[in-house]
């Protein structure tokens, strides 16, 4: 099985506050990884450094390697643009840009200087299919991006993300925000997107780490617990802590 | 309801009535002193008239307008994009520390008197526009003459008077914009400079139009700055080193030596300048609206 990434005694501080430590990891191509634990336990923290967006906050300090396609990320002269273009990232709360569904979809190859139309209309198409939502917005490209449900927004920004063709996508917490049916919705979609993209999904449902993911890790306190098979995880955990959190008896 | 409660009601209330009858008897005053003169004369020949000689009974305001419009587009022409780069500065590239303190400076600037501003015009750049500017200018047009009271002068000055307005403003503006936005763009691959131009600052679009409006508004309305360095020559302007007189300038130029007629002209001349800003605020708002954000 292939790895994406390889993360060796990763410790993160913000400041005087560790919030990683000694984090030891690896996740594999084509499936999907959750991160589950309690709230603070420093998973949105770990997502973000497969990304580097914790580079954007101040008074932040890396020490540890993390390697992806086995090169050290964090390295000198590392290309961030590059490796943000590779690996995608779906937020907590949808966040369109507030321009039409085409301008946000095409944001992210315009960037990366694709500037031939016809191209951009296929690229558009295809993203809003492999999220499917073509058929729903197909009418209505040139409108608001902001005037569809939250669902719909979450899709379309997962559809923004897949545009500029990633490897892996980070979601942290994609549905926290929506109702039931959009959730339902977008763990059906995450389970076609594996067959093509690297999944790790932060997310505080259990049931969801359960339904969705191939693998799962489990952080408390800036620690990881235990990663192993989810089916592993959730029915015969090597740790006590992971058991009970599992179990509902904290967290 | 307790007594002071009232006795609170009634002042604001009283406050309310005066702001508002005083703007309603100054409209009324005006249009009162200057609509019979602009209905004798015509309103045709008023604003498209070419020559303004008060005294020989020409009252053509063509070029009053020209100067105040030319120096007003120049003023934003200049300060615009300053002021909006200095906002996207501010806001994003600069720590937050030292952009406080740019802030501050800037506002600063907002509560120097015009004359000084004026005066600092007329000492400093009319001479820098006849000694340096002339020479370049006149490489390309080598009949232009200027004494460095010009169009240039007004619109340089008047782009420092509007820049703490549609600075300040941008900046919040931008700093308004919700981060997630930010983290969006930067997480597709975009770069510091492509997320300010392609996201921060069509999102915050309405908010910085809001602040070029107000400034223009402040350039439209100013009078001391530019009367002491447009020249205040009432032909029409050729070229930008030229001189020309504003609405504004004109008014309180003359008002102090004028003859009843001429007097009443003057007003009818505020009525011009009252409705121009009427339709300009009024453009702008609609403009606003359509960018989708709130007009002021």
């Amino acid at each position: 099985m292939e790895t994406k990434f390889e993360i060796e005694k990763l410790n993160l501080y913000y400041g005087s506050f560790q919030a990683l430590d000694n984090v030891d990891m690896n996740i594999y191509r084509n499936k999907i990884t959750a991160l589950i634990g309690p709230s603070g336990c420093g998973k949105s923290t770990f997502l973000r450094t497969l990304n580097r967006m914790n580079d954007l906050i101040q008074g932040v300090r890396i020490e540890g390697t993390v390697k992806f396609d086995g090169k050290d990320m964090y390295g000198l002269n590392y290309d961030v643009i590059a490796l943000r273009k590779k690996v995608g990232m779906v937020f907590q709360k949808p966040n369109p840009f507030p321009k039409t569904i085409y301008e946000n979809i095409v944001y992210g190859p315009r960037i990366h200087g694709e500037k031939n139309k016809s191209k951009l209309d296929r690229i558009v198409e295809k993203a809003l299919y492999e999220v499917a939502m073509w058929e729903e917005v197909k009418d209505r490209l040139q409108k608001p991006a902001l005037g569809l449900s939250g669902g719909q927004q979450q899709r379309l920004c997962i559809a923004r993300c897949l545009a500029v063709e990633p490897e892996v996508i980070l979601m942290d917490e994609p549905t926290s925000a929506l109702d039931p049916v959009a959730t339902a919705k977008i763990e059906e979609l995450l389970k076609e997107l594996a067959v093509k993209y690297s999944i790790v999904i932060v997310t505080h449902n259990m049931q969801q780490a359960g339904r969705v993911s191939d693998y799962t890790s489990f952080f408390l306190n800036g620690k990881v617990i235990e990663t192993d098979k989810t089916e592993v995880i959730f029915s015969n955990p090597a740790d006590k802590k992971t058991e009970d959190y599992i179990t509902g008896r904290f967290g | 309801m307790k007594n002071y409660e009232k006795v609170i009601e009634k002042v604001i209330l009283l406050s309310a009535i005066v702001a508002t009858i005083s703007v309603a008897l100054i409209t009324v005053f005006i249009f009162q002193s200057g609509l019979p003169i602009l209905i004798q004369y015509g309103l045709i020949d008023f604003i498209f008239g070419t020559t303004w000689s008060p005294t020989n009974g020409y009252y053509g305001i063509l070029p009053l307008i020209a100067g105040t419009l030319s120096v007003t587009i120049g003023a934003l022409i200049i300060g615009v994009p300053i002021g909006v780069a200095c906002a996207v500065f501010l806001s994003e590239i600069l720590a937050k520390k030292p952009a406080k303190v740019f802030k501050f400076a800037i506002e600063l600037l907002a509560g120097i008197p015009s004359v000084v501003y004026g005066f600092f015009g007329l000492v400093v750049l009319i001479p820098a526009i006849r000694n340096y500017i002339l020479p370049i200018y006149q490489i390309f047009a080598p009949n232009v003459s200027t004494t460095g009271f010009s169009i240039l002068a007004g619109a340089a000055i008047l782009a420092i008077m509007i820049l703490p307005t549609i600075v300040s403003m941008s900046e919040n503006a931008i700093t308004a914009v919700p981060h997630e936005y930010k983290e969006a763009s930067l997480a597709l691959g975009a770069n510091k400079m492509e997320t300010m131009v392609r996201v921060l600052v069509p999102t915050a679009k309405s908010g910085i139009l809001s602040s070029i409006i107000l400034g223009m508004g402040r350039a439209i309305g100013e009078t001391m700055a530019v009367l002491l360095i447009t020249g205040n020559m009432a032909k029409m302007p050729n070229t930008v080193l030229d001189p020309v007189a504003t609405l504004t300038g004109t008014i309180a130029m003359e008002m102090g030596y004028a003859s009843p007629t001429h007097q009443q002209v003057l007003f009818a001349v505020g009525i011009i300048l009252f409705i121009i800003i009427m339709i300009l605020n009024i453009i702008a708002q609609i403009s606003v609206r359509r960018l989708g954000g709130n007009a002021v």
